[in-house]
């Protein structure tokens, strides 16, 4: 069955209720399968990065970016255009590091929180950890090696929600053994 | 509930429940979707029991949309009809949540309990291709569970199954009580 999805450079929009809705039913989920919140966050960090290994691909189709010549260009590319496509915001970038190397992005509203709270005994959730798999997985399939963690959280009490990116290496394309 | 919320009242109980500020793109909720139905489905052992499980969640999806939906659709009256409520289930909560209307609402010819809200292409499944041994799978199982609160919420207690025909076609079931309270009315 072949499926058009009548792609061009506008993509398909819909209303952002369902979708935090779903990942509300998604981590509720979670939490009630798997007993502590450390195990929830690792479970969501990993199905983010399946999302993102997919997703840098929808990614590259739709935006015609070419290749980013360093980490700032990567940064930009990030915040202004990706977290525009696929949430409809877009995170400013700021606290680079004096290297060069690490970065915050700041969401003044993040769609994944709508109307959350986080209970007592779930303080140590990392609720929206799947963002951090999802660029960990795209960038690891565009050759870079990143460590993303979350730093501030509005559901935490914090005022912003803060991700800090830092770009570990570049990954070399391994030839398969005795290919070379 | 065993859950408590001690941080003193948070801004999100302030927030006005007017219309969501952001749209995103499809993608995003189809590789979550995705990603939802592979978790669910490295737990289960059954095409039955995945059904199940995005049944639940979307159970869980759908108490959560019909209040907020209800107090910016239909501020001050409540439907207490049961055509009332598949009339709003198919126009406003579908428009909604999916972005468009359900194509279709049909009654069945021998059963006033029975009704099909029918879809050819249902959002859920947008970017969906299910394998031939698990042909019986329609992952519109999670609108079905989505279906199934909202109804029950509002005061219609039904079973809703997703099917393959016609497209997906969620079939409601209503309980005995409801059609019969409504036929006195």
């Amino acid at each position: 069955m072949s499926r058009q999805g009548g792609r061009g450079t506008e993509s398909k929009k819909m209303n952002s209720e369902l979708f935090t809705l779903t990942y509300g039913a998604l981590v509720t989920q979670l939490c009630k399968d798997y007993e502590n919140d450390e195990d929830v966050n690792k479970q969501l960090d990993k199905m983010g990065y399946n999302i993102g290994v997919r997703l840098i691909e929808d990614f590259l189709a739709r935006s015609n970016v070419g290749r980013c010549h360093d980490f700032r260009e990567t940064a930009d590319v990030i915040a202004k255009i990706a977290f525009k496509m696929y949430l409809g915001i877009t995170p400013s970038i700021t606290n680079w590091s004096p290297g060069g190397d690490e970065f915050s992005l700041i969401l003044e509203n993040n769609p994944l929180v709508d109307f959350v709270e986080l209970p007592d005994n779930h303080s140590t959730l990392i609720y929206s950890n799947l963002l951090c798999g999802v660029l960990r997985g795209a960038l690891e399939m565009v050759q870079m090696a990143v460590d993303v963690k979350f730093v501030q959280d509005t559901l935490k009490g914090d005022s912003i929600t803060e991700i800090r990116m830092k770009f570990i290496r570049r990954i070399e394309d391994n030839l398969p053994a005795g290919e070379e | 509930m065993d859950a408590r919320f001690t941080r003193g009242k948070s801004p999100v109980l302030e927030r006005a429940l007017g219309r969501p500020r952001s749209e995103l793109s499809l993608a995003a909720f189809a590789l979550l979707f995705s990603e939802l139905v592979q978790y669910c489905q490295r737990r289960v052992a059954s095409v039955a029991e995945l059904q199940a499980r995005l049944a639940r969640l979307g159970h869980h999806v759908g108490l959560r949309a019909l209040d907020a939906l209800v107090a910016r659709e239909r501020p001050g009256r409540r439907e207490t009809k049961v055509l009332g409520v598949l009339l709003f289930v198919k126009g406003p909560l579908w428009r909604a949540l999916f972005g468009r209307e359900a194509d279709k609402l049909e009654q069945a010819n021998d059963d006033d309990r029975t009704f099909y809200v029918i879809e050819r292409e249902p959002v859920v499944n947008t970017f969906v291709s299910v394998p031939r041994e698990n042909s019986s799978l329609n992952c519109a199982a999670f609108a079905a569970g989505l279906l199934e609160a909202v109804l029950g919420a509002a005061g219609f207690p039904a079973r809703v199954s997703a099917h393959w025909h016609k497209g997906t076609t969620l079939m409601i079931k209503f309980d005995e009580a409801v059609i019969a309270r409504d036929k006195s009315l």
